[in-house]
């Protein structure tokens, strides 16, 4: 129990900690490395109250794409992110407003959920029994058993985005040179070689 | 784990899988793949729609763990709108070719879409209904922008793409508090919790008005038409006639299973909804299209109206209503695609016009042409004996059982103000002088598409038994089951 509680108090100090350098790192790629550094605690937090599914796909999905490509982003955009910066002063009040409601949101919802002997019930009630399936299991058996029909749909909207894409932006260049190998290999040295006697004297 | 029934979803499991064999033959083929696959596309649809016509169950049927249903009013719906859309890819081949937009992609797209519609049609839950949804509109987004050199068309699948968004956004919403104040997505469950009798909840009934606007843009109902003329302008004509017929039909089928299935407790409800928005889009449709000169604006805020009328069916309540609901569309429906095969085949020199001064003195130069928009005007401004008209006439008579007199009353108004715009252009094209012919040609296809509408639109009134039958049995499963 007491290697657990350490755990979370650090996972959680270094997601909120490295949070807060996301915003405040002068260096792009910092903030993006460190927007990594939160997911991964973010992700342990996860495992830690049993959702081990969502914690690897936090790391799969978060991490392995959505981080990389904002990494590549930063990297190949030419931005100034020095005049990006130039309204954190003016856009202050209403950001810490924003952020001010969504404190007072948590803590409202937090509230209800450790005093209202109701909603605690309540909430208690659809938690999956520890002992029976993991969570992978059992999204798993629902997603292929019952929601098999939704899935299978959502693989086809998926077939048709792929479509749209390729339809809307592929455009077959004339004019580039592309290496043909079989071009290569098939050429003889009868074709492309030719020996002239030239003559003393004489040009070509 | 009992393994779900697969027959009930074969039509669609046979979409899915030869939309992708459709489009391996495409890339394999590589160029001048088009036509073949646009054929091949056809035939698929159509043969999905003989399947779903032969797999229809004699009672309701629920499979995938109740995500799904199967029933004769999903058959009605499909099978319509399966052959809209065969029917829209057999008037873009020629078109397509000769703009240099023929992609093979396009059928595959509108194949894709059709499933979407399918889905659409046989959900049984809110999960299915967005995943069905979301499926139609990304494919036919692409399919509007697919002229991707034009500003006009990557302009009109753009703002399709967002409004759309914007719509989706809004029937998550309402399908997120649906399901927290009654605790379950599924339609069967709903309807059982609402039938309790139980006085329903404010919340619920918040979520069920989201619903219904994410659906009224699908079906373009005002306030949330916006979207349709623009869209209709800038898309490829082709593609907005597509969206004129199969689209509409699965989306307002959608809708009406919505409201009657799982929140028929709520009609009380929804029905003053449904006719706010009825009156609204008769009016509009009938005043904006007044001033149109583009003639695919025009048949923009014509679709805008004729969903209006058919919302009336809705608003009724009654088993005569939403039959009335399902002629009036499938009717709407060929006689649009009869008008767009006219559109169609308006080219002067070589190239598209698209103006409603263009079919001036049609009747001189090509008579045949001119006599099919007559009887698709005459048609669509309600004018006896063609079809038009009984569509009108059933929608009228549900509304008048149901004691919604000023329903009908509003209704008749502004079809005689339609009726202006509808049969202006018909003088344009029979008593005015032409000015420069256009070009005779309009390609064997589209002819057949022209002859065929005509005939169906002219000949509805001696057997309207088939259809109404049709309709009234589709109403019963869904109203019982």
């Amino acid at each position: 129990m007491i290697l657990q509680t350490i755990a979370f108090y650090l996972f959680a100090v270094v997601a909120i900690a490295s949070a807060v350098m996301v915003v405040t790192a002068r260096n792009p790629v910092h903030s993006v490395l460190f927007l990594v550094l939160t997911f991964f605690n973010a992700s342990g937090l996860f495992v830690l109250t049993g959702a081990e599914f969502l914690a690897m796909i936090l790391v799969i999905v978060y991490v392995g794409a959505v981080a990389v490509l904002f990494l590549f982003i930063v990297m190949m955009l030419d931005i100034n992110f020095v005049e990006l910066r130039e309204g954190f002063q003016r856009y202050l009040p209403i950001g810490g407003l924003i952020s001010a409601i969504l404190l007072a949101e948590i803590i409202f919802v937090g509230g209800l959920w450790a005093l209202v002997a109701e909603v605690k019930g309540a909430l208690s009630e659809k938690m999956p029994e520890e002992s029976k399936l993991t969570n992978t299991e059992m999204l798993g058996q629902l997603l292929y058993t019952k929601y098999v029909y939704l899935f299978q749909l959502a693989g086809l909207v998926l077939f048709v985005a792929m479509i749209g894409a390729i339809v809307l932006t592929l455009r077959q260049r004339t004019g580039v040179r592309k290496q043909r190998v079989s071009e290569q290999v098939y050429r003889r040295r009868a074709d492309s070689v030719e020996i002239k006697k030239v003559q003393p004297g004489e040009g070509v | 784990m009992d393994l779900p029934n697969l027959e009930y979803a074969a039509p669609e499991i046979f979409v899915a899988i030869a939309s992708m064999v459709l489009l391996m033959i495409g890339v394999f083929r590589g160029e001048g793949s088009s036509r073949p696959v646009a054929w091949l596309s056809m035939a698929v649809l159509i043969v999905a729609a003989v399947i779903t016509a032969l797999i229809t169950p004699a009672e309701t049927k629920y499979e995938f763990a109740n995500l799904f249903v199967s029933s004769s009013f999903t058959t009605f719906l499909k099978v319509g709108v399966l052959l809209a859309a065969a029917v829209g890819i057999m008037m873009s081949v020629g078109y397509n070719e000769r703009e240099a937009i023929d992609r093979f992609e396009y059928p595959v797209l509108i194949v894709l879409a059709a499933l979407g519609m399918m889905v659409m049609v046989s959900a049984n839950d809110l999960l299915s209904l967005y995943v069905g949804l979301e499926l139609q509109s990304l494919a036919l987004y692409v399919v509007a922008a697919i002229r991707r050199d034009s500003l006009k068309s990557s302009e009109a699948g753009l703002k399709y793409f967002v409004l759309g968004a914007l719509a989706s956004g809004m029937l998550l919403y309402g399908a997120s508090m649906v399901y927290g104040f009654s605790g379950s997505t599924n339609f069967t469950n709903l309807a059982a919790f609402l039938a309790e009798g139980a006085t329903p909840s404010v919340g619920l009934i918040v979520g069920l008005v989201f619903v219904i606007v994410g659906l009224a843009f699908k079906i373009s109902a005002v306030p949330f038409h916006m979207w349709t003329p623009d869209v209709y302008e800038g898309a490829p004509t082709p593609v907005t006639a597509f969206f004129a017929a199969a689209p509409k039909l699965a989306a307002m089928g959608l809708f009406m299973s919505v409201l009657v299935g799982p929140f028929g407790g709520l009609a009380a409800q929804w029905s003053q909804v449904v006719i706010v928005v009825s009156v609204t889009s008769m009016v509009l449709g009938a005043f904006a299209a007044i001033a149109q000169t583009n003639i695919k604006r025009l048949m923009a805020y014509s679709s805008i109206g004729h969903v209006g009328y058919a919302l009336v069916g809705l608003a009724s309540g009654t088993k005569d209503g939403y039959s009335a609901v399902l002629v009036y569309m499938a009717i709407y429906i060929v006689m649009t695609l009869g008008t767009f095969a006219v559109i169609l085949a308006m080219r002067r020199n070589g190239s598209m016009v698209e103006d409603i001064s263009d079919l001036t003195g049609l009747s001189k130069n090509n008579p045949v042409m001119a006599a099919m928009m007559l009887i698709f005007m005459f048609s669509m401004a309600g004018i006896p004996p063609l079809a038009g008209f009984y569509a009108k006439l059933y929608v009228f008579l549900a509304a008048v059982d149901a004691g919604l007199y000023f329903l009908a009353v509003i209704g008749m108004l502004a079809s005689v103000l339609g009726a202006y715009y509808y049969i202006r252009i018909v003088k344009l094209m029979y008593f005015d002088e032409p000015e420069e012919a256009l070009d005779p040609h309009p390609g064997r296809d589209l002819g057949l598409v022209q002859f065929v509408a005509g005939m169906a639109t002219l000949l509805f009134f001696l057997v309207p038994g088939v259809l109404v039958g049709a309709a009234d049995k589709a109403v019963f499963s869904l109203a019982s089951g």
